[in-house]
């Protein structure tokens, strides 16, 4: 029996425009501030103006009497619902209780007090300031090392050294190797707070059926899935009455892969007033209490020889957690420590994480969580050591590279790198900006005192979370194919998507597969009463974990589109072709559509088949996928302004095969800018009372059009043996691999004045001073 | 106290009373059930509200309802023209010069405007002309090639 199948034409692999930018670019897409119900609430919350205070007393009598309210809500009516849940675990880890509002004690800006529903949202924002709260300020600590000092003010009073946890990795003699070391370099590094920044804030809509008993809450959200099971626990429901529809989603990376205070609010909202209700945060609440990113303190050391091969790697990370644990908090840093080694053979490794409670609003999981954090130490490291032993920084990475022969590599911190050829994307970016002549131009332009730098990054990253025991709940995905009666197909997924372009990517895969027109195919994610029980997006993990979903429900359902086509043409000689199957005797042919008709008609069945056309699959992944880069930075500083000015962006990714490289190349310029906003732009700052001075747009200067450089863009391609697609993840290789190119260009322009490190954000201010002050800041 | 306005939008008239205070991009969004126009920032700095007046891009959430009185308003939905997507749509599509798609409608906006004021804008001026839209997602690039082929097809 043939049963080979031949694809007629294939778009896997092809720059093909998105199958869902029709809604989006003509304004009719439905993000969640577009529902509209009968009867609609809106709710606005009240949120704390301190850093730390105890509540004495509140009032919502005034704002009860405004009409157009139906209700205020405060944390004595709400303590029958479940905590915010943390869904990460570490040995002896403190959780302090974290209600959905707060009752006798604030412990950050933003934190919620209170929640107003009204007929009409400005009514909503009217009856706010009628509430009197009497607050006791109390002193707030912000700075996770100020934090850790003695007699900082504690954050939870039950834990006066506001550490929440400690961890301790190592591999290998650590210690031997620094005995053994011919040079040892240290640095203080940091990688600042940032706030993620979504251009859609988060926002929910609930809707109860008290009849049914059964909640909808519509929610922008990455986990559509966990955040169903986490919130009808915390509400007391059953879970098969609670459905979670994401709508169109404006954006998450990684701040709405989390469970928040206001979902499960909304939904208590919802069942108490028996009116649907919708809450929609603002910018200002949205800097203030959606997850922030990184958050670390590192102090590195490297051992190595003379010659610049690398023996061991210490690291002490402080990670500022916020004053509670949101779903994946304590976690964050620990991806930190599994990659601090980068793309390099260190055999001996230890770090030490110490994870600090501060006044400030939780960090989680921010475009590449803990792994930019990490690859920027491990880069800036490399420089460092390079510049003390007078090497190239470009030798000192090939010299120390794991050799591409040695896949799977079992690294010091436990992982096995999938594959990778990590010299070959290096020498492609040096070719692409020629090195030698660059260099040559830097000596005379530095000569004729222009501030010129180069600057280098290979990064390594792990991605496609990931395997379920790595995973606090799960790191399948799910995908369900159906071929509907008439043929057309319907690919549902459990990943998603909320930008990333997977109703594309996944229709291609289908298309080619079946061998039907793209067209034919609609993909289908984000709705619990819909999809099969799924993960969802985030960890760069739709393409990579939610894509051979998809490619193995395929194959499940080619298998019974074979035995209908066998049956129909009565012959054992059958191959599906071009959406059809083909008898390979007579050449007669039946199409999908005609088998899909008759296996749910079901007139006759082949043996042992069950009528109608649909498989399911929840895939398994064996392992973590490791992409891989090297970006490489020229860029010059303005000795006048302090202002720095890239003047060429090199990439050069690996992310295994590609299934659309427009999309790609998105993803690589997307996350690249986020990087560059971290190096040069960004940062949370609060102060010492905990008031968050960057508390709108206004003051957190996320990078426009103008202050980006072009990027030039390109692969090489090392196909992942993990997954039957041979893809890694691109999601946030950009960012990670970003950060410390610039950074280490900007301290390479400035070396002669012997400059060795400056932490991001690269204000001009700080650069101009330490040029003014021949380095010396 | 209510005021009496009187606008079209997308070329249909809209009369109704309106509370002083309402924002202009609440009013097309929530009254006049245009949702392609989106908020998010509140203060004028990301552009994802920016609709035409009287064919001049604006930030609709830093502008009141009633200063729209007698005015004419164009959203994203009024671009397309008899099922025909208009040139800048088209290209953002061919281009990817979108992910999530949340500050598209009002980028796609003032792409228009920017191209309408300069037919053959560089590089330069597209990402200057832009720099009042923010986009987290796509880092500008595809935005930037997006608005040149629109440039590119309207030369030709």
């Amino acid at each position: 029996m043939a049963t080979t199948i031949t694809k007629t034409e294939t778009l896997v692999g092809k720059r093909i425009r998105r199958q869902e930018d029709p809604r989006l670019i003509t304004g009719t897409a439905t993000y969640v501030d577009d529902i509209k119900m009968p009867g609609m609430h809106h709710a606005c919350i009240l949120r704390s103006p301190h850093g730390a205070a105890k509540i004495r007393s509140i009032n919502i009598q005034p704002a009860l009497e405004l009409p157009g309210v139906a209700a205020v809500f405060t944390g004595k009516d709400v303590e029958g619902v479940g905590p915010v849940p943390c869904g990460a675990s570490l040995p002896g880890l403190r959780v302090p209780p974290h209600a959905i509002l707060a009752k006798d004690r604030v412990y950050f800006i933003g934190h919620p007090v209170a929640v107003v529903v009204a007929t009409d949202r400005y009514i909503a924002a009217d009856a706010l300031d009628l509430i009197e709260v009497d607050y006791q300020p109390l002193p707030a600590v912000t700075d996770p090392e100020k934090a850790l000092a003695q007699g900082a003010p504690a954050v939870h009073p039950e834990w006066p050294d506001n550490v929440a946890f400690t961890y301790h990795q190592e591999g290998g003699d650590p210690d031997k190797a620094f005995k053994e070391a011919e040079v040892v370099v240290k640095q203080r590094i940091t990688s600042q707070r940032l706030i993620p920044t979504a251009m859609e804030t988060r926002g929910v809509v609930a809707e109860y059926r008290g009849a049914e008993k059964s909640l909808t809450l519509y929610s922008s959200t990455q986990i559509p899935h966990l955040l169903r099971s986490l919130v009808a626990q915390m509400l007391g429901l059953a879970e098969n009455h609670l459905r979670v529809i994401t709508p169109e989603v404006g954006g998450g990376f990684g701040s709405k892969l989390n469970v928040y205070a206001e979902e499960a609010l909304m939904g208590f909202v919802a069942m108490k007033i028996g009116k649907p209700v919708k809450w929609i945060e603002s910018r200002r609440e949205n800097f203030q209490c959606t997850i922030h990113g990184r958050g670390h303190v590192d102090y590195y050391e490297v051992a190595a020889k003379r010659d610049g091969t690398v023996l061991g790697l210490r690291l002490k990370l402080i990670q500022d957690l916020g004053a509670y644990h949101q779903l994946l908090t304590p976690a964050i840093p620990t991806l930190s420590v599994l990659m601090m080694p980068g793309l390099y053979k260190f055999r001996n490794v230890t770090a030490d994480i110490v994870g600090v409670f501060t006044n400030c609003v939780p960090t989680d999981a921010y475009r590449g969580a803990g792994r930019p954090e990490a690859t920027h130490g491990i880069e800036r490291m490399m420089d460092l050591l390079a510049a003390e032993l007078k090497m190239d920084p470009a030798e000192l990475r090939l010299k120390n590279f794991i050799g591409k022969d040695e896949f799977p590599y079992a690294t010091a911190t436990g992982l096995s790198y999938d594959s990778g050829n990590y010299a070959e994307p290096l020498k492609k970016a040096l070719e692409l900006v020629d090195y030698p002549k660059l260099r040559q131009e830097q000596k005379q332009a530095k000569a004729s005192g222009r501030l010129l730098g180069v600057g280098i990054s290979t990064y390594g990253e792990i991605c496609a979370f990931g395997p379920s025991p790595a995973t606090p709940a799960g790191g399948w995905e799910s995908a369900t194919v159906k071929i509907e009666p008439s043929g057309k197909v319907t690919v549902m997924t459990g990943a998603s998507p909320h930008g990333q372009g997977e109703e594309t990517t996944f229709a291609q895969i289908a298309a080619d597969e079946l061998g039907v027109p793209i067209d034919d195919v609609i993909v289908v994610h984000g709705d619990t009463a819909v999809v099969q029980y799924g993960i969802g997006t985030f960890g760069s993990r739709g393409t990579a974990v939610g894509g051979p979903a998809v490619y193995y429900a395929l194959q499940e359902l080619k298998k019974k589109i074979q035995k209908f086509g066998e049956m129909l043409l009565e012959s054992s000689d059958v191959t599906l072709s071009g959406g059809h199957c083909v008898d390979n005797k007579t050449g007669k042919s039946v199409s999908l559509a005609q088998i899909a008709s008759a296996s749910y008609r079901a007139m006759k069945l082949p043996p042992n088949t069950e009528p109608g056309m649909v498989a399911t699959y929840f895939w398994e992944p064996p392992n973590f996928a490791f992409p891989f880069g090297a970006h490489v930075v020229v860029s010059e500083v303005d000795r006048e302004t302090g202002h720095v000015e890239i003047k060429r962006y090199v990439a050069v990714d690996d992310c295994g095969n590609i299934i659309n490289p427009l999309l790609v190349d998105g993803q690589v310029h997307g996350g690249v800018v986020q990087g560059l906003g971290q190096a040069l732009y960004e940062q949370a700052v609060y102060d010492d009372d905990g008031q968050l001075i960057t508390g709108e747009l206004t003051d957190y200067a996320i990078p426009k059009a103008s202050m980006v450089p072009w990027i030039e863009s390109s692969h090489t391609t090392t196909p992942s043996p993990v997954n039957p697609l041979g893809v890694k993840g691109v999601g946030e290789a950009g960012t990670i691999g970003c950060s410390p190119a610039v950074v280490n260009s900007v301290v390479d322009a400035l070396s002669h004045l012997g400059v060795k490190h400056i932490d991001m954000p690269l204000l001009p201010e700080k650069l101009w001073n330490l040029v003014q002050q021949g380095g010396q800041a | 106290m209510k005021r009496k306005i009187n606008l079209k939008i997308n070329g249909k008239s809209f009369t109704g009373e309106v509370e002083p205070r309402m924002l202009l991009i609440h009013y097309l969004r929530e009254v006049a059930g245009f949702t392609g126009p989106h908020i998010g920032c509140e203060t004028s700095i990301c552009g994802a509200c920016t609709v035409a007046l009287d064919g001049r891009a604006v930030k609709s959430c830093t502008m009141f309802a009633v200063q729209a009185d007698g005015r004419e308003v164009t959203t994203i939905e009024g671009l397309a023209a008899d099922g025909r997507l208009h040139p800048v749509q088209e290209a953002f599509w061919n281009e990817h010069g979108l992910q999530c798609g949340f500050c598209t409608p009002g980028m796609i906006m003032t792409s228009k405007q920017l191209l309408e004021r300069n037919p053959q804008p560089t590089e330069e001026e597209i990402r200057h002309g832009i720099e009042g839209n923010l986009c987290r997602c796509t880092g500008y690039q595809h935005i930037v090639n997006a608005v040149k082929a629109a440039a590119a097809k309207a030369g030709a």
